[in-house]
């Protein structure tokens, strides 16, 4: 609180500051590329090009998004609670214990469209059950709650794993996988939207998951800035003492605000599962609970943030994978690279750049950087 | 007697395998005791691995290796530094960041400088850090009892093995022995009683993570050149969080880190012990349980079944002079 | 005598817009007592800060003994031989005594031989000074008159020969007060240089030899405390005579709306910081309870709100009990007309980040007016909010701006907004003017007595005895945890001291 900072006008705040770090992340980024002796610039050109060349391109880079909006959503409605939810990797993995479970009980009697909305609650329920553990001795208990959830990702890898090879294994395979679903448990793929829009789309495992992803962001929004509940999520977010004396219980408000997380963490796996793989698989997660950080850094826990911050990393998820292809001394390794420098830039060294901005706007307009008013700091 | 060397071989990879989880708990126990949480130990274990790994390669030379990787490794410390002390950042997403980084980029540079798959070259013995045979150990051998102890179980482990052992009482001694030791645990408590003494919290925090960033080297030095003979990636396999939940079993103090690394790296070579034979007792263990043990523990602690971990009282909030 | 332990020249210090200290001039005898006294927020605490080294001013400078120097962290002001004690103090709360002393001047890099001087030191310490205090013992389990101990064995045991004290007794019972002027009259003996920060007038009368008064950020005066007076010194702190009586007609007391029956607390530690408290407000009066800070009076206003849990008595409102010992709960308060407008309203009265129209439903969120179903009624909240800011003159008139972007006075009249807008039976107010210009005080004042006439029940707690006494038709006096008495708004300022410090008269006198 000691450096006052100057207020700044709404768009550098919440474009140009996010911006500037992105664009340092990528900076760095490139540094690396140049390290291994590649030409940064060709790579992004090749990166670009293979995220949203084409009509397959782009069906492939958004459904990566549609993984990576689940689980930034799942982080951002924990970070509004003041809650940081590492677990986002154990939970969407549980999750689709509840996605497989439901498809494997129903795809074979029912039409896909009354297996979907039992396997969203399926998802939903699961993550959030994953969740509410660590949620529960949080509130509770007073258990750090990041230790807890990254507690609970390798236990989850370890139950998931049990119950792959001893359990839903169907007999006389080797692979560690659930059986394949047939029609029942199989979404329709969006690829004809694409399509519709003159793109061709060969076979993309773009899929109804995505309209859900988008809806659950709209919903998100609504529920912290537009419900009673939501006010009371921000509210113990910012101060604890205020909600408590507000009224607000902290033990129901800590555990439903990770069950919502939890639940969205959850839902990430119908994309996978359901949309794409029609099986459980070991490890279908692939780091998106992780991704799910970077997304919520970058898109500001704001959904409107986190939609194009998701698409962002699909295509990077997407164009790497060309990359790697063109470029033999860069992997798909280089997006976990880019990952963490954005998580960096945009989350730890946020306020890095701040001060020079504003100096540079103080300079530009003097009046238009009026120091904030020095309220709330009595003697 | 079948038993007994039975135990002897059990503990003796539990001491291997308890080093890396040590040596990584007793770096976070420098910085989390300056109140700088840090969760990218994982990250840094492994930066360090691959540098051990890398300039081993190169110039042939262990000792090499381990500089190499203590560079690298105190660097990522600083860069967590500079994050969550002097631009006073989200000390668990610096850590996040430092661990993705140090996955992705251990990968993409072994693989453009070496082509192995992300690999570092296997490495020849004189540039591994080898077996030491203690005086007497063969000599002692088929004493009962004692001998196997002596000369399998003490004797026989690499320079780093013993190094980290006596890291335990040496920072048991920097910590309530030394100038340092009084001033880190002040500041990770009260950063303002450490201000207004005239002590400089940043350059106390600084140092702090620097400790961890040479002792995260050492431990991914071992992984790569004690253990292993080269980088293999992700080699760390979640060592770095086994340690941070040693480190808060133990409730940040040396002596109990020791203990409870031994414990976890116990619950590991057991694991690949007793994989697929029955227990007496209890039957058949399935190795995903034991492997999920240390986590399960560590959360059961937190939640205060067995006594309660109080972290250090300023631990991961930046330090901001009071007005 | 006449020989100058500190002199400052033209030190001005701005944080931010706000100017906290302005050209400031100062000189201080060795060997003295020199006292300065200002109002809270008048400037006093920055620029001992900055005498410390702990904050850099912006211009001026500073001389010690008559040589320049240059003071730029605390480690300067430490070699120069100034030591402060701080108003909060600063120990390392689970180091022992011995470890706090030797902080930042252990001597080696290796304690072994350094913890022996160290101990032989704070004998003799303990010895000169009669500072007694067990160097093993660990700084949580001592009293907080103990904990001041220690912070002043740490300074004397840098050797400083000029000790700033900020605001040393605000958490002392005045007997630990007493024996505090006596080791401070025993250190300016000693020949020690004393500089005593407070905003209370007696305590400058009582221990000084010179006073300089502060008032918002300037130095205003500089007299020897033999030639001034009580009176002239406070005219001087507020700089005009401001009206503290305020008007008030006669209380007309109704029926008992807030019953309080044996109340006890206890904190995290277990110690009983509310005693079997009993006490009633009436319909139409305002009962003010008076105290040092730290008696009891924030846990007995927490308790009696259900933001905490009691141990063990019964609170009625309206004639119906509030439960207290299990899950209290704040709404249901509310619902049945208990307003409470806390003694923090940085940290609890408000979330300084939200935007106004959403503090001015904090509390009341669930009412079903700013509700449509599971939604917030955005339109009604606001509409709701623009109607409080114009009823209350809230600046700027801006409802959807940030709350930390008001001022003091204005943040407080968002509250106050909040909880007498909700027409309750049973108002509850904690430190209504803290850190608050005079113009709102005078403003939040006048509201508490019309809420008074409009047949509400007020309990006010405050730690400006001059507010209580001014607002209050009947007093009760808390100390250490206990309602120690009950008096009329007319006693003597004196009286109500006696009895703040556990001491009463009428008994006394029986």
């Amino acid at each position: 609180m000691s450096a006052p900072y100057a207020k700044l006008p709404a768009w550098a705040d919440y474009g140009l500051i996010p911006l500037v770090n992105l664009a340092v992340a990528f900076l760095v980024a490139g540094l690396v590329v140049m390290l291994v002796g590649e030409n940064p610039i060709r790579a992004a050109a090749i990166l670009i090009e293979g995220a949203l060349g084409r009509g397959q391109n782009i069906a492939y880079t958004l459904y990566y998004a549609t993984s990576f909006i689940f689980t930034g959503l799942a982080v951002a409605v924990a970070f509004h609670c003041s809650l940081f939810n590492i677990g986002g990797e154990g939970q969407a993995y549980v999750g689709g214990l509840g996605v497989a479970l439901v498809c494997l009980a129903f795809d074979s009697v029912l039409p896909w469209w009354l297996v979907f909305p039992l396997a969203v609650a399926g998802a939903a329920v699961f993550g959030a059950a994953w969740a509410f553990i660590p949620a529960y001795f949080q509130a509770k208990r007073g258990s750090h709650i990041v230790i807890t959830t990254i507690m609970f990702n390798f236990i989850a890898a370890s139950l998931m794993v049990y119950l792959l090879v001893n359990v839903l294994k169907p007999a006389g395979s080797q692979a560690p996988q659930t059986r394949t679903f047939v029609e029942g448990g199989q979404l329709p793929k969006l690829n004809f939207l694409l399509e519709a829009f003159g793109l061709s789309v060969r076979s993309a495992p773009f899929n109804l998951s995505f309209l859900l992803a988008l809806l659950a962001a709209f919903l998100v929004w609504v529920l912290i800035w537009r419900t009673r509940l939501g006010y009371e999520i921000r509210m113990r977010g910012f101060s604890p003492r205020a909600a408590r004396y507000a009224g607000v219980s902290e033990t129901r408000i800590v555990i439903i605000a990770m069950l919502i997380s939890g639940a969205l963490a959850g839902m990430m796996a119908l994309n996978p599962v359901m949309g794409d793989q029609n099986r459980l698989q070991m490890d279908f997660v692939t780091g998106a609970g992780f991704v799910g950080i970077a997304v919520a850094l970058m898109g500001r826990s704001h959904p409107a943030g986190i939609v194009p911050a998701a698409i962002l990393f699909g295509m990077l998820y997407q164009g790497g994978a060309e990359l790697a292809f063109e470029m033999p001394n860069i992997s798909r390794d280089m997006i976990v690279i880019i990952q963490g420098l954005v998580i960096l830039f945009a989350g730890a060294l946020e306020h890095m750049f701040r001060p020079t901005i504003q100096t540079l706007f103080a300079s530009l307009s003097p009046r238009s950087a009026g120091i904030e008013a020095e309220a709330g700091k009595g003697s | 007697m079948d038993f007994f060397t039975t135990l002897i071989l059990l503990l003796d990879s539990t001491v291997r395998l308890s080093v890396p989880l040590l040596l990584a708990a007793l770096a976070g126990l420098y910085s989390e005791r300056s109140g700088v949480f840090d969760i990218g130990l994982e990250g840094k274990m492994l930066a360090g691995a691959f540098a051990a790994g890398a300039m081993a390669a190169v110039t042939g030379s262990a000792w090499a290796g381990l500089g190499g990787a203590i560079v690298v490794s105190v660097f990522f410390a600083l860069v967590h530094g500079f994050a969550s002390i002097t631009h006073r950042g989200n000390q668990i997403v610096s850590g996040v960041a430092i661990n993705f980084i140090a996955a992705g980029s251990t990968i993409i540079l072994g693989q453009a400088w070496f082509r192995q798959g992300g690999r570092t070259p296997s490495l020849p013995g004189t540039a591994r850090f080898g077996a030491i045979e203690l005086p007497f150990a063969d000599a002692v051998r088929d004493v009962p009892v004692l001998g196997p102890i002596y000369s399998e179980l003490i004797s026989g482990h690499s320079l780093i093995v013993y190094a980290a052992f006596l890291l335990v009482p040496f920072t048991w001694w920097v910590l309530f022995r030394t100038r340092f030791g009084l001033r880190l645990r002040a500041v990770g408590e009260n950063p303002a009683a450490v201000d207004t003494a005239g002590i400089s919290v940043a350059w106390l925090r600084y140092r702090a993570v620097m400790c961890t960033g040479i002792l995260t080297g050492l431990a991914g030095t071992y992984l790569a050149l004690a253990q292993n003979a080269g980088f293999v990636k992700d080699m760390t396999a979640g060592r770095g969080f086994i340690a941070l939940a040693a480190l808060i079993f133990a409730k940040w103090r040396p002596v109990p880190v020791m203990f409870a690394c031994l414990l976890f790296g116990f619950l590991d070579a057991f694991a690949i012990r007793v994989q697929g034979t029955p227990l007496p007792l209890i039957g058949q263990v399935p190795v995903q349980f034991m492997q999920a043990l240390p986590y399960i523990l560590t959360v059961v602690l937190l939640a205060g079944f067995i006594g309660k971990a109080i972290p250090p009282r300023a631990g991961g909030v930046p330090y901001v002079k009071e007005r | 005598m006449s020989q100058t332990a500190i002199e400052l020249n033209g030190i001005s210090k701005s944080f931010g817009a706000v100017r906290a200290n302005r050209n400031i001039d100062l000189k201080i005898a060795a060997g003295t007592i020199h006292g300065i006294i200002g109002e809270n927020g008048a400037g006093k605490s920055t620029l001992m800060s900055i005498l410390y080294g702990f904050y850099q001013a912006d211009s001026g400078r500073i001389s010690v003994a008559g040589r320049p120097a240059a003071i730029k962290t605390p480690s300067d002001a430490i070699a120069l031989g100034i030591g402060m004690v701080h108003q909060h103090f600063m120990l390392v709360e689970n180091f022992t005594v011995l470890e706090n002393v030797m902080l930042g001047a252990e001597g080696e890099a290796v304690l072994n031989s350094s913890i022996g001087k160290a101990r032989a030191e704070l004998k003799r310490l303990e010895r000169d000074y009669g500072l007694e205090v067990n160097p093993d013992a660990v700084i949580e389990d001592l009293p907080v008159g103990l904990q001041q101990r220690v912070e002043i064995l740490k300074a004397l045991y840098r050797g400083a020969e000029i000790l700033i004290l900020d605001e040393p007794t605000g958490v002392l019972t005045p007997a630990e007060a007493d024996h505090l002027f006596r080791i401070l009259r025993q250190l300016k003996d000693e020949g020690k240089t004393i500089i005593l920060i407070t905003h209370k007038l007696r305590e400058i009368m009582a221990i000084t030899d010179n006073v300089s008064v502060m008032r918002q950020g300037a130095m205003v005066a500089t007299r020897h405390t033999a030639e001034t007076t009580v009176e002239e010194l406070a005219e001087l702190m507020v700089g005009r005579h401001v009206l503290l009586r305020v008007e008030k007609g006669e209380a007309k007391p109704g029926p008992v709306m807030l019953s309080v029956k044996n109340l006890t607390v206890k904190d995290a530690r277990g110690v009983t910081v509310v005693d079997t408290v009993s006490l009633d407000v009436r319909a139409g009066e305002i009962v003010g309870i008076a105290g040092v800070a730290g008696n009891g009076q924030s846990q007995l206003l927490e308790a009696v709100t259900g933001v905490r849990k009691a141990v063990s008595g019964t609170v009625t409102l309206d004639g119906t009990p509030v439960e207290l010992t299990g899950e209290a709960d704040p709404i249901d308060l509310r619902r049945r007309g208990m307003a409470h407008v806390p003694e923090d309203r940085h940290h609890v009265g408000l979330v300084l980040p939200f935007e106004e129209n959403e503090n001015a439903i904090m509390g009341y969120h669930w009412q079903d007016k700013y509700l449509k179903g599971p939604l917030l009624d955005i339109e009604a909240i606001r509409a709701d909010a623009r109607e409080k800011i114009e009823k209350y003159d809230i600046r700027p008139a801006d409802c959807r701006l940030k709350t930390a972007n008001f001022s003091g006075g204005n943040q407080q009249k968002i509250v106050l907004a909040r909880e007498m807008e909700q027409d309750p039976k049973v108002l509850i107010v904690g430190q209504p003017t803290r850190g608050v210009d005079v113009g709102a005080i005078e403003f939040i004042h006048k509201r508490l007595i019309d809420m008074r006439d409009q047949g509400k029940a007020v309990l006010l707690v405050s730690v400006e005895l001059d507010e209580i006494r001014s607002l209050s038709d009947r007093i009760l006096v808390m100390f250490a945890g206990r309602v120690v008495g009950e008096r009329g708004p007319e006693t003597s300022e004196g009286e109500l001291g006696l009895l703040m410090a556990g001491v009463d008269k009428k008994e006394a006198a029986e």
